[in-house]
């Protein structure tokens, strides 16, 4: 349908763009007043010295039922993990349990200041150093800080931590070693940690080249940054030989942890070799992703890297109550308070319903997933690296593309139709027309099925009609947008002078 | 508990279509040296009922502050979220979706974040904003480094008054050697202009800058923009956005870049996470404006329609050379904040920043008369002010929270340098009785 299709009014519902919350409401629209002020009023020019505002700031002016409205109708544009599937490979969209939504918000965590009295934050300091155990004993690395707000954070900080350790030993180093099929964030962490980076190319099998490595590294390598499980959804069989050839020159092994969700239980970075690591609790451990965040991306290292952990940190005092503690060597801070707490609150939710058993199942259940809609799939779209995976895999639209001139952008974009959200597409860089797929433990066989018949079908339609799929999609609020114009001619921000 | 919803009969059917009997076949490319090979050495899972009292008795185990009548702040503040905010923000199509790269479908996360891009240019009055970023403290660091690129120059002077925790993570990231970090020293509760001008110079990219700074007092915006310019830095500005309906905004004082922590705009306190940072700037630093940005644009149909835009900046392209490694940013916090922006509005948030500023005015002269206290400072502040207690404030502390208050911030205990100083900061949710009752417990220890 288009805009112009006169079965469906200007005005139909969920249908296309709202008005800004900007242009809706009149001039003394009020939602919430404020109450009567009960001290003497003062003057503001004289308490603020002349700094006083002269001319308002244009927000908008709405009654609490038009923001309910507005609201409503933009989330009725949106697709999260309740719309239906989400299987965005390498981003790990398991359902989010809404026992963890229930307990942040319980006023004992929700209503915590950062610097009230020890004594009166017992639980919260308890609550993060269970999840700090947790995390620990899931990644076999006994060092934690739980700061990081986010995975490219947590992979700032372990940056930051691996110059200070090699500063400490009297051995600066400028390199990092990173594989071409690494997440876009681990170069720019690197580099925003003043390191230069040294890209190596992926073997015939996807996995780290073990020769490309060896001669990449010396005395100048700070550290080789790795996502194993890979992005390719494989397991690397040679990472015991990648961490020794790592270490034989000095330099740390860091594991890129955005891919934990397939190896809870099964195997532990730790016992890889691996020297330091970050969870991303907003994929693995089931919390929200909001729409971009917030997410917390803790990190995992060895004892011999802990005197270097941010702070501060919370522990466990020898009379059993809880305190706050600074390593010796530490870095510093990476943003203030403890981290994002109400994050924290959800993932130990989580992981005291499911328990070690529970873990390991979901991992497991992730990775049988994944083979099975791989299997399913493979002799329609060329799959480069045909090994079992784990949690994700990742297939080719080349084939479409030879064939029929159809771009894994129109597969993505016509799923939409059927909706499906798209897996991640063109990500890794080192398969051609990519689509990457991460079911995850939460998608049902029935919905696997039928993320499976869709995908034949849309093979087909590529076959029989290539530009019914140029032109997908067409039942979304809005279709293909215009992004050259959007940066041509910036429109960044609503202005009052436009509202006439 | 488990989640997921695929059942034996289900996984049996899986397994037979991969080929295989048992699921370790499919961990075969894990070498054996390094699989676990025994149970996660963790508790066995809870039923929902289980786990809610569980968490519930750690939840019972602190005292929050929102359960006690607080005067803390020093960054994170207890100010009243209206009721629509958590309705709006629960609504899971917002919730559990991911960051919008597919704008088809993602048109709600999209015009909210450009709304609320809008709504941090009217409140710092700047040309642009992002779509957030972790906290104010990464914020401030981030304006630092794009002050950085712009300039092409190397040091940052920043005002030791500005948040010590925030210092504290500009030096840790400065430890990159990408930037060089230069303290001004504070003198009367203030920065001096004129000693900041000694510290500026022609290799200076950026002056930094709190206000109200941490120990709540009005910094002298106007000269300190003026020292900034003379020498060709840009100037970085960080505000408490609940005061910009009675503050001027830091563009009427030559702000380059303006930045702060926003989770005083209907985010809980969660015990300092997750707020949000934002981030605004003049137009013409656009090109290196850090984080996420959404533009308006319009469909293959010509209608309106928002995307994520600007990405040349991104690591997706740019990989090493990124402006930033910001991915995950705060979103959801910064949907609580325009909702919350949207419920008070223009008038709202004048009068709350109003109430704050009475308010806290009379809680200052009250706790002067009890005798309890010394003035350390004179200078003008806003909502929040620092008293010197005469005794121990972590004893005071103490007192003050088994008869039902949170009395302040102990500063001394944040930086042993402002020993015996407790930061008082009072939101409108406090009442003249309650500021009464807080000088009358405190004038009888």
């Amino acid at each position: 349908m288009t805009a112009s299709d006169a079965r469906f009014p200007k005005d139909a519902p969920v249908r296309g763009p709202r008005a800004l919350i900007f242009e809706t409401g009149s001039p003394e629209s009020r939602c919430v007043e404020a109450p009567v002020l009960d001290v003497p009023e003062i003057s503001l020019d004289e308490a603020l010295a002349g700094g006083v505002r002269t001319q308002p700031p244009a927000l908008p002016h709405v009654t609490e039922v038009e923001i309910a409205r507005h609201y409503h109708h933009l989330a009725t544009m949106n697709f999260g993990v309740d719309s239906g599937p989400y299987p965005l490979g390498s981003c790990t969209m398991k359902y989010n349990p809404r026992l963890n939504e229930d307990v942040c918000r319980l006023e004992g965590f929700a209503g915590l200041h950062p610097y009230q009295p020890l004594e009166t934050i017992q639980g919260g300091l308890g609550l993060m150093v269970g999840l700090a155990d947790t995390l620990a004993e899931i990644t076999g690395l006994p060092g934690v800080t739980l700061q990081p707000a986010a995975g490219a954070h947590g992979e700032f900080t372990a940056m930051m931590m691996f110059r200070a350790y090699h500063t400490a030993m009297g051995d600066p180093r400028k390199r990092v070693v990173i594989p071409d099929a690494a997440h876009g964030t681990n170069p720019a962490s690197v580099h925003m940690a003043g390191y230069e980076v040294t890209t190596i190319a992926s073997d015939a099998n996807g996995a780290v080249d073990l020769e490309a490595l060896k001669a990449a590294l010396d005395t100048d390598v700070a550290a080789l940054m790795l996502t194993n499980p890979n992005t390719l959804g494989l397991f690397d069989p040679n990472i015991v030989a990648i961490t020794e050839a790592v270490h034989a020159v000095g330099a740390l092994a860091y594991c890129d942890g955005a891919n934990m969700n397939a190896i809870m239980g099964k195997t532990r970075p730790g016992d890889m070799g691996f020297d330091a690591m970050h969870i991303n609790l907003h994929k693995t451990f089931s919390t929200p992703h909001g729409g971009g965040g917030p997410g917390a991306g803790p990190v995992c290292v060895t004892a011999a890297l802990a005197p270097f952990l941010p702070g501060p940190l919370p522990v466990r005092l020898d009379d059993g109550t809880y305190g706050l503690g600074w390593t010796d060597r530490s870095i510093g801070r990476v943003r203030s308070s403890f981290g994002n707490f109400g994050v924290f609150v959800r993932a130990y939710a989580y992981v005291l319903a499911l328990g070690g058993d529970g873990l390991r199942a979901a991992s497991e259940q992730a990775v049988l997933s994944a083979n099975y809609m791989k299997e399913k799939l493979k002799g329609t779209y060329p799959l480069p690296y045909d090994r079992p995976c784990m949690h994700e895999f990742v297939l080719s639209g080349s084939r479409l593309r030879k064939e029929h001139g159809v771009h894994t952008l129109d597969v993505a974009k016509r799923l939409l139709d059927y909706g499906i959200h798209p897996p991640t597409i063109y990500f890794p860089l080192i398969v051609d027309e990519s689509i990457m797929f991460e079911p995850t433990e939460t998608e049902s066989l029935e919905d696997i099925d039928r993320m499976i018949e869709v995908m034949l079908t849309i093979a087909a339609e590529a076959a029989s009609d290539p530009d019914l799929l140029h032109g997908a999609p067409y039942s979304t609020p809005v279709r293909r947008l215009d992004e050259a114009r959007a940066v041509k001619q910036p429109d960044l921000r609503w202005r009052p002078s436009s509202a006439e | 508990m488990r989640f997921s919803p695929v059942s034996c009969e289900h996984r049996e059917t899986m397994l037979r279509a991969v080929g295989v009997t048992d699921i370790d076949e499919l961990f075969e490319s894990v070498p054996a040296a390094v699989r676990l090979g025994r149970p996660l050495d963790l508790p066995d899972g809870l039923s929902e009922m289980e786990a809610v009292s569980s968490l519930r008795a750690l939840a019972d185990a602190n005292t929050p502050a929102a359960r006690l009548v607080s005067f803390a702040g020093a960054g994170c503040y207890d100010h009243y979220i209206p009721s629509i905010v958590d309705h709006v923000v629960r609504r899971p199509e917002f919730f559990t979706a991911y960051t919008p790269y597919q704008p088809e479908v993602s048109q709600g996360t999209l015009q909210n974040i450009y709304e609320f891009q809008t709504m941090i240019c009217e409140l710092t009055g700047m040309d642009v904003a992002n779509a957030s970023m972790y906290d104010g403290a990464t914020a401030f660091v981030e304006a630092a480094l794009m002050a950085s690129r712009i300039t092409r120059r190397h040091k940052v002077v920043v005002m030791g008054s500005a948040h010590p925790e925030w210092r504290v993570v500009l030096r840790t990231y400065a430890a990159s050697g990408n930037i060089e970090v230069v303290t001004c020293p504070v003198e009367d509760g203030v920065v001096s202009p004129a000693t900041a001008a000694l510290l500026v110079d022609d290799s200076t990219a950026a002056l930094l800058v709190s206000s109200p700074n941490f120990v709540g007092h009005l910094e002298d915006l106007a000269a300190l923009g003026e020292v900034a310019q003379a020498a060709g830095a840009l100037f970085v500005v960080s505000v408490n956005p609940i005061l910009s309906g009675v503050l001027e905004p830091p563009s009427s004082f030559g702000a380059d870049i303006v930045v702060g922590e926003g989770q005083p705009l209907g985010n809980p306190m969660s015990l300092g996470g997750p707020g949000l940072g934002f981030f605004a700037c003049r137009q013409a630093h656009l090109r290196q404006l850090p984080g996420r940005i959404v533009g308006r644009t319009v469909d293959v149909d010509g209608r309106g329609a928002f995307v994520l835009t600007m990405q040349t900046r991104e690591q997706h392209i740019r990989r090493e050379k990124a402006t930033s490694n910001i991915c995950s940013n705060h979103a959801l916090n910064a949907l609580a904040a325009a909702v919350y922006l949207s419920a008070v509005g223009a008038a709202g948030l004048e009068s709350v920043g109003r109430a704050c500023v009475a308010k806290a005015h009379y809680l200052r002269e009250a706790l002067l008369a009890t005798g309890k206290f010394d003035a350390p400072y004179s200078a003008a502040f806003a909502n929040e002010f620092a008293l010197r207690y005469k005794g121990d404030p972590a004893v005071m502390h103490a007192e003050m929270v088994r008869r039902g208050f949170l009395a302040g911030v102990d500063l001394g205990a944040i930086d042993p340098g402002m020993d015996g100083l407790v930061l008082f900061a009072v939101t409108e949710k406090r009442t003249r009785a309650e500021m009464d009752s807080l000088a009358k417990e405190v004038a009888s220890l």
